[in-house]
This record gives C-alpha cells, structure tokens and sequence, in this order.
C-alpha cells in the first residue's frame, strides 16, 4: 500500500548493504529449470530470491470457444495466478483485480516475441503459477514464461527478459524484494527482448526524479541482461547438456 | 494514417505533442461530496467523490482510505457490455488508483479520527459516458478535479470517544496535483492523447503519471507492442512538461471552487 511518507531509512545500512545483505546494484540469487512439468508442451520453473514460481504452455492448440479463434494467427491467452499459501496471509484463491491486471500486461509482454502468425486458427495458454511470492514475482514470472514458450517450440523472435529496479532509502537499488517493495520509495518492472533492445513491459509504482527514473530505467536493463544469460543458458543446458539447470548464488 | 504522422499531422489536425479540448466542470453532483465532468475530445465521464467513516486496514491503523474505481457504462460504447469489470476496465482503474495514491495526492495521515477504529474512507467513482480513445487520463483528470473540489464534513469527538458530525466542512488535505500523460506508439511515432481511431492501431500504450515536484510516480506500458528505451526517456520528460500545462488548465477549470 502506498509508498509515499514512510521512513525507509533502515532497508539500507551505513555500509550500503541492503537488509538481506546485497549491494544496491546486486541482483538476488537466480534460478531457472526447463521442462519441469511433465503434461505441459513447455515449462520452466523459476526461484529468484524467495519468489518460486512455475510456469506451463500449452499449445498451440485448438481454440475454445471456437469463435475466439483469429483466421491469420494465433490467441495468446495469459493466466497469472497468486497460490493461497503464497503469501505470509492466505490469499483469497479467486483471481484479484491485481492478478487480473499482472495477466493483462504479462500477456502483452510477451506478444511481441513471439511469432503468433506462423500458428493461425489455434490458441496458446500461459499459466504462471507463483508459489511462494517475494517481490518483482510479476518479472519472475515474465522471464518463466518466455523460457517455457521456449521450451515449448513456439517460433520467437526474442527472449523476453523482466527485471524490477526501485528506490530505497533514497537510493536507487537493483531488483526490490518484497520488504522493499512495501516500505521503499518506488518500485518500476521493466520486461525487455534484450537482442532487439524493445522495451516489452514497464510499470511504475511511486515517486522518481528524472536522474532516479534515468537511472533506474537503466539498472532495470541492466537486471534484464543478466536474467537474459540465466535464460540462455538453462535452454542451451537442457538442449545441449547440463539437464536444464542453471543456478546463480552470488555476481 | 502514418503517411500523415511521418509529417507531423494527425486525422483530426492535431499536432503529435497536442491534446485534444480539454473541459472540466467541477461540482456538477449535488449529492457527492466532491465531483467534476471531463470532456476530453468526445471522451465524457464524470468522477464523484463520497466520503463516509470506516475502519482502517489492520496494517496502517493510522491511515484514512482511499478507493478509486472504473466503469464503462453500457451506454458509453455499441461495444461496452454490462456485467462484471473486463480487465481494460480493472486496469484503467488501478492505474488511477496509482496515479492518486503513489504521488501522495491525498495525505491519508491526516484522515484518521479515532487511530486503529475510525478513519474517513474516500471513495473515487469515474462513471465513463462516452469512449473516444485515452480513458487513462480523462479518468485521471476527473479524479484529480473531483478530489480538489471535495469538501468533507468535519466531526469531533465526544467524550467517548466516538466521532460525532458537525455541520462543518473542510477540503481534503492535498499535497500535489499528479497529472496522466498517454503516449500511443504508431509505426515509430509517439503522440499524445490518442483518439479512438489511433488507439485501434496503436502499437503500444504508454502512460506516465507527473506530480508538481519534478517526479515520476506512475506508469503502465500497454498493449503489445514495444517501446524503446530512448522513447521511454523522451515520454518521461514530455509527460513533465505537458503534466504542468494540463496541471494548470484543470486548476483554472475548477478556480473558485477549491
């Protein structure tokens, strides 16, 4: 709930280290499995920081109800989903107005970068299904997605590659956690195929001057990029060797 | 359409970086406690505002509430539909719901009456009457003026510790004016406020919300289409700049009033 006012002087110590001790500009540890789900056409499962998070494609496949198929391409259809364990308060299960948004702009973030022409007449389902949520669960759940769609076989132009930046202790930090998220300054989600340098998602919630929003806009990308190598490298592990796995404990 | 955007021009004449005729009336509902009518181009809505006492969240007991929310009525579109929020509609309203709260619109410290059991819950409705493209912020500026223009009654509290109404009233306790600037992407060109028929082929949506301290303190990025970061930069300091002109016509929009 809101983040104007509150005192967030001690999410940063007098040694620049944050309260789960990284840097500013530290991302939290990452890691990214392919092909978890056995059912699914494509799948990943994501942990970053605490966020653990799976996410399954389906498709492409047959369109029901049969009217909302497209004759030129395909329907990509977002489903992101909040479990009711997820939270330190049980959540409701039934979809929030949130998760109905986070679906919303989930599915436009990865439009772009996929080739929805090439399957027309067929419908492809993504579940994003957070299972412990820990802050920036909405860019987890981003960069799950796009490594299932991979998984899947999809024809993508890109990756699609989703860091948060924000502002803590009047500071501009790399990746908030969930601590941060509630009592820090200002919290901007940004989704990016980084090969293309397209900005696919970008959301702001709080207050940033032109020097903050400059510079966290750019620690975002930065984020990104480097949730772009963990991407590649768990699809080149489970293609090429290494079973799928690749795990980040510390920059 | 884009043969004329490569020149600068737009369908209705408009320039890339102009708004279209922006009206604010405010006060047009007797019964609320603070309202305004906003004619942005043939966009129409009208935001009310009604306050009444409630008890706050658990976790910020010295906090008042403040609730913004959306509809499209069926009458507003041949394809608005009655019956629950679609998830334009629920976006629409959360990002104005952010626009307000993330700016700190509204000093909700200064909304409590009894901490922990009784504040003032404010509640923003925006009734959309007609679509004509950039519901964001028509809905923002509705908000916004509604919001100046409220007066709440005073209470005391007696000697039990109850809060008891007197025929006082009083404005809310605003601390700045956060103004939304949407940008549509066609082709490769940016504009501002985009109409109906630019909306239909926009690539992607971009609002970006200014308060009138030099901050940034909302956005969305929409639709699927992409943004690159150079554009992002530039719609960031066009919001500032367009945001204190729109800022300043609203204010004289609702002048007397406050």
């Amino acid at each position: 709930m809101g983040k104007q006012g509150g005192d967030s002087s001690r999410l940063i110590s007098e040694q620049g280290l944050r309260l789960d001790g990284r840097r500013i500009d530290e991302l939290r540890p990452i890691k990214i499995e392919v092909g978890t789900l056995k059912n699914a056409d494509g799948s990943a499962f994501i942990q970053f920081g605490k966020n653990k998070i799976m996410a399954a494609v389906y498709g492409p496949k047959e369109v029901h109800p049969k009217h909302s198929a497209l004759p030129n391409r395909s329907v990509l259809r977002c489903r992101y989903h909040m479990s009711p364990f997820s939270t330190e308060e049980r959540k409701n299960p039934a979809p929030s107005r949130r998760e109905i948004e986070i679906s919303k702009v989930m599915r436009e973030a990865l439009e772009p970068a996929l080739m929805l022409e090439d399957y027309p007449r067929t419908a492809i389902d993504v579940f994003v299904e957070v299972l412990q949520s820990d802050g920036g669960s909405r860019c987890a759940g981003i960069s799950a997605a796009s490594v299932a769609l991979a998984d899947a076989g999809i024809n993508m132009r890109d990756l699609v590659s989703a860091c948060a930046a924000g502002k803590v202790a009047g500071q501009v930090v790399m990746d908030v956690d969930d601590t941060e998220d509630k009592e820090g300054q200002a919290d901007m989600p940004v989704a990016l195929m980084p090969m293309t340098n397209q900005i696919t998602l970008l959301q702001l919630d709080g207050q940033l001057n032109d020097e903050e929003f400059s510079k966290a806009f750019s620690w975002a990308l930065d984020g990104c990029k480097r949730v772009y190598q963990l991407q590649r490298e768990a699809l080149v592990g489970k293609y090429f060797g290494t079973n799928g796995k690749t795990e980040e404990l510390s920059q | 359409m884009s043969e004329l955007l490569s020149k600068g021009r737009r369908l209705d004449g408009r320039g890339l970086m102009d708004i279209r005729d922006l009206v604010v009336e405010a006060n047009v509902i007797e019964k609320a406690e603070g309202s305004a009518r906003v004619k942005l181009g043939n966009t129409e809505l009208i935001a009310g505002v009604k306050v009444n006492l409630g008890t706050p969240f658990p976790d910020t007991p010295d906090k008042g509430l403040l609730v913004v929310s959306a509809e499209v009525l069926p009458l507003a579109s041949p394809y608005a539909e009655p019956g629950p929020p679609n998830e334009d509609t629920i976006e629409l309203a959360r990002v104005a719901d952010r626009g307000v709260r993330e700016s700190g619109m509204i000093d909700v410290s200064k909304l409590v009456l009894v901490e922990g059991k009784s504040v003032y819950a404010v509640f923003v409705d925006v009734s959309i009457l007609n679509v004509d493209g950039n519901l964001f912020d028509a809905t923002s500026y509705g908000v916004v003026a509604a919001l100046l223009t409220t007066k709440i009654p005073k209470y005391e509290i007696s000697a039990e510790g109850q809060p008891v109404k007197t025929e006082e009233t009083m404005s809310l306790p605003i601390q700045t004016v956060p103004i939304s600037v949407t940008f549509a992407k066609i082709g490769n060109q940016l504009l501002v406020d985009p109409a109906s028929e630019e909306e239909a082929v926009m690539d992607a949506r971009l609002t970006l919300v200014s308060d009138d301290r030099g901050n940034i303190c909302a956005g969305q990025k929409g639709q699927a289409g992409t943004l690159s970061p150079e554009q992002i930069l530039l719609a960031a300091s066009t919001a500032k700049l367009k945001g204190e002109e729109i800022r300043a016509q609203i204010k004289r929009g609702i002048s007397g009033l406050v």
